[in-house]
């Protein structure tokens, strides 16, 4: 009986308790101080919230919106979280990471924080993810800025946590710290714009009255304040500069769920405010989409694949390839068609995975040989093959290689190109995997083909990082060949939002 | 700054109205203008007067970082826990109505703790950041620097 | 002409919100010295603030504070209450970059970028 009350509580309660376990968890991890008590508490944590997220998604696909007035003051007037099949296809890959980072830090940790600041680590990391969840469940668009900037106070400070090693990081932090402010008072201005037009701060209601108004001179400030402030956040091609250093001197654990959750999360609010609020009725809306957005993130795919493959420093040639890989998605997004909107939101998932996993290989690598210069990694290969297998196999996901995930996403990007009757967009993506070739073979080339330095010190890398990497690379590996469910929630999601293009087909 | 009379006496004499004042808008915020962001800083300004005319170390020992660093997590386990309370009673996250005989009695009782909570933090946060600062001077300033 | 001048003068608030705005986004841009960024960050940020709550003003109207009397004017309160959370924000934000400046601090002895952006040069390349 007890368990059956409980299944009804959680069940009642499941779009705030997605949240709320995280940032309940945070400030207890505070309070118990012992490093090893707190892990434990943020790891059960973020498995709960995974499980919770999990059971979301399963309930939406099956009932559809689920709708939960916080305080009980009803929608439009109160704040509102709302999962639909968007969201909630979203919010399982940011507590999936979550579930596979925070063990990998256990095992990672102790070379960047020392033990007593460890309990304050992972209350940051708890934070992170608090927030990045509370962004996407919101329904309340001034929510969505607050949870973001819950989500991005914590990430500078978990940048900053790569100090203590190199002391690059601070100055990463800081840069990351002025730039996420930036897009983020952009982006709440944005959201002052349109409370000026609307009088409402609730998606669904903003919605509405969006498309019922025509759009005037103060939607489309609104519309141009949100673009560039979330494209700040999402690294979008000029506004790209906080990332490389950001992604480079950061903890690998921190790297590894930065690259995989907090782009993706501002990729989503860009699809929701794009889709859902906007809904690019407006031709200004959608010409900027095409001319100026659609533009960018080709040109993103292709400068920052090249700047890629003449990086030296294997966190930074992935964190470019992650830059690279925002302008597929901003590609697919601006396609405006539903099967550009699945492509690209495939390749949040799959990307969010690959990446997770190769910058979680990466860390192995650095925390055995102290290095990630690829000129001290000659030969490394021979000695690490494992650990080269599995970067080996994330940078073929890169690249695009079938039975990868990488290849699913890129596959669903070029057929929604080709249906579009956009053949030049279909050609430049095959094209830019080239390049993707070129700084993977570079890896390749020199980790198995260099002289290998036999003085070199390997130090054995603990079970903790292998089995969350190794666990991760599986799922990704996995999404490769069994792409079913994440295309159909792809497909489903990208339907939801853009209903009146149904007869066109996934 | 220990040794400056005025100073001190002037501090000494300020700073229990500062905290009867904080107390006023941290209880008062239901009524009128006020709140736990606003009462939390000036309860804060209080003791960092006092750390400022006394110096950290004897402000520590009245507050202890350990204290501060609690309070920090307990202001918002409290605001959560308030919200968790009301959805065990049955009512959605953060709806009081079910803490009183009558919404508007739970209403009352349940935003008073929530405020108590966010002043709380806001405190505590407010004291940890002046004290991670100043507590990192290399020398403490000198006199006649001012 | 008396339009013109007439729509300026009536949009007064906005103008200083673009000239505060611009102001705050310059120095962030032009200033090598951290602590500067951060204060140009702040001019910013203020900006917005003033933004908002002017966005909310009611002419004529008082404090939207319920006094009893029927019939009173007041003026919008919730970008109030939105600006209270983002000045919250911003203060946390400014802890934190502060914090983080006081690292740079001790870690390279400048919070000159110049100076730092030198030293990283020097340094192996990452």
């Amino acid at each position: 009986m007890i368990a059956g009350a409980t299944a009804g509580f959680i069940a009642k309660h499941l779009p705030v308790l997605v949240v709320l376990v995280p940032l309940m968890a945070a400030p207890a991890c505070l309070i118990t101080g012992n490093r090893h008590a707190t892990w434990a508490i943020a790891t059960l944590a973020s498995w709960t919230s995974f499980a919770l997220t999990v059971a979301l998604f399963i309930r939406v696909a099956g009932q559809g919106p689920l709708s939960y007035s916080l305080g009980g003051w009803a929608a439009p007037f109160g704040i509102e979280y709302r999962a639909d099949a968007l969201n909630a296809f979203i919010l399982p890959l940011i507590a999936g990471i979550a579930s596979f980072a925070l063990p990998y830090a256990r095992g990672s940790i102790g070379r960047d924080v020392e033990p007593r600041q460890q309990n304050l680590f992972y209350s940051a990391l708890l934070l992170c993810l608090a927030g990045l969840l509370g962004v996407t469940i919101t329904g309340d668009v001034f929510n969505i800025f607050v949870f973001l900037e819950i989500s991005s106070l914590a990430s500078y400070v978990l940048v900053a946590a790569g100090g203590g090693r190199d002391r690059r990081a601070f100055k990463a932090a800081f840069d990351y710290l002025i730039m996420g402010t930036i897009g983020a008072s952009f982006f709440v201005i944005g959201i002052g714009f349109l409370y000026m037009a609307t009088g409402t701060l609730n998606i669904a209601d903003l919605a509405h009255r969006l498309a019922t108004a025509p759009a005037d001179r103060t939607v489309r400030m609104a519309y141009g304040f949100i673009l560039v402030g979330i494209g700040l956040k999402l690294a979008m091609m000029p506004l790209h500069q906080w990332l490389p250093n950001a992604y480079s001197y950061a903890p690998p654990a921190v790297t590894a769920f930065l690259a995989a959750t907090a782009t993706k999360v501002s990729l989503y609010v860009l699809i929701r405010f794009l889709y859902t609020v906007f809904g690019l009725d407006d031709p200004f809306e959608a010409q900027t989409l095409k001319l100026l957005v659609m533009p960018l993130g080709i040109i993103g795919i292709f400068a920052a694949s090249t700047v890629a493959i003449f990086q030296n420093d294997i966190r930074r040639m992935f964190a470019w390839s992650s830059i690279a890989q925002a302008g597929y998605m901003l590609t697919g997004i601006a396609l405006m068609t539903p099967q550009g909107l699945a492509a690209s939101l495939v390749n949040i998932v799959n990307h969010g995975l690959t990446k997770g996993a190769l910058f979680m290989a990466v860390g192995m690598l650095t925390l055995a040989t102290g290095t990630s210069r690829l000129s001290d990694l000659r030969g490394i290969g021979r000695t690490m093959p494992w650990t080269m297998a599995a970067i080996l196999a994330g940078g073929l996901g890169l690249i695009g290689v079938p039975l990868t995930a990488g290849f699913i996403s890129k596959w669903a990007l070029v057929s929604a190109a080709l249906d579009a009757g956009q053949w030049w967009l279909a050609g430049a993506v095959l094209l830019s995997s080239l390049l993707a070739l070129g700084y993977v073979w570079r890896i390749v080339e020199t980790a198995c083909f260099g002289k290998a330095d036999e003085t070199r010190v390997i130090e054995p890398v603990p079970l903790a990082m292998v089995i969350p990497a190794w666990g991760l690379l599986a799922v990704s590996l996995y999404a490769g060949v069994q792409p079913a469910l994440i295309m159909e929630g792809a497909n489903a999601a990208a339907r939801s939002l853009l209903p009146h293009l149904t007869g066109v087909g996934g | 700054m220990e040794h400056h009379l005025v100073l001190r006496v002037v501090s000494k004499l300020i700073i229990p109205p500062i905290l009867l004042f904080g107390l006023y808008v941290q209880f008062h915020g239901d009524h009128g203008a006020g709140g736990g962001f606003q009462a939390g800083v000036i309860i804060a300004v209080a003791f960092i007067l006092y750390g400022l005319v006394f110096g950290i170390p004897r402000l520590l020992r009245v507050l202890p970082w350990r204290f501060i660093r609690a309070s920090m997590a307990a202001g918002v386990l409290l605001y959560a826990g308030t919200g968790a309370a009301s959805m065990l009673m049955g009512a959605d996250y953060l709806d009081y109505a079910p803490f009183g005989a009558t919404p508007v009695e739970g209403q009352h009782l349940g935003i008073l703790l929530v405020e108590l909570g966010v002043g709380i933090t806001v405190a505590s946060v407010m004291l940890a950041i002046f004290i991670a600062f100043a507590a990192r001077l290399p020398s403490q300033i000198k006199d006649e620097e001012w | 002409m008396a339009d013109l001048i007439r729509s300026i003068a009536g949009h007064y608030n906005y103008w200083m919100f673009v000239i505060l705005m611009m102001t705050g986004l310059f120095i962030v841009v032009s200033r090598g010295n951290l602590i500067k960024k951060i204060a140009g960050l702040n001019i910013f940020q203020t900006s917005v603030f003033l933004f908002y709550i002017s966005m909310g003003k009611v002419t004529g109207g008082t404090a939207p504070v319920n006094t009893g009397r029927a019939g009173e004017v007041y003026s919008n309160p919730l970008p109030h209450v939105l600006i209270l959370t983002a000045i919250v924000v911003g203060i946390a934000t400014t802890a934190v970059g502060l914090a983080l400046a006081v690292r740079i601090k001790e870690s390279y002895g400048s919070i000159e970028e110049d100076v730092i952006e030198d030293m990283h040069r020097t340094e192996r390349p990452a």
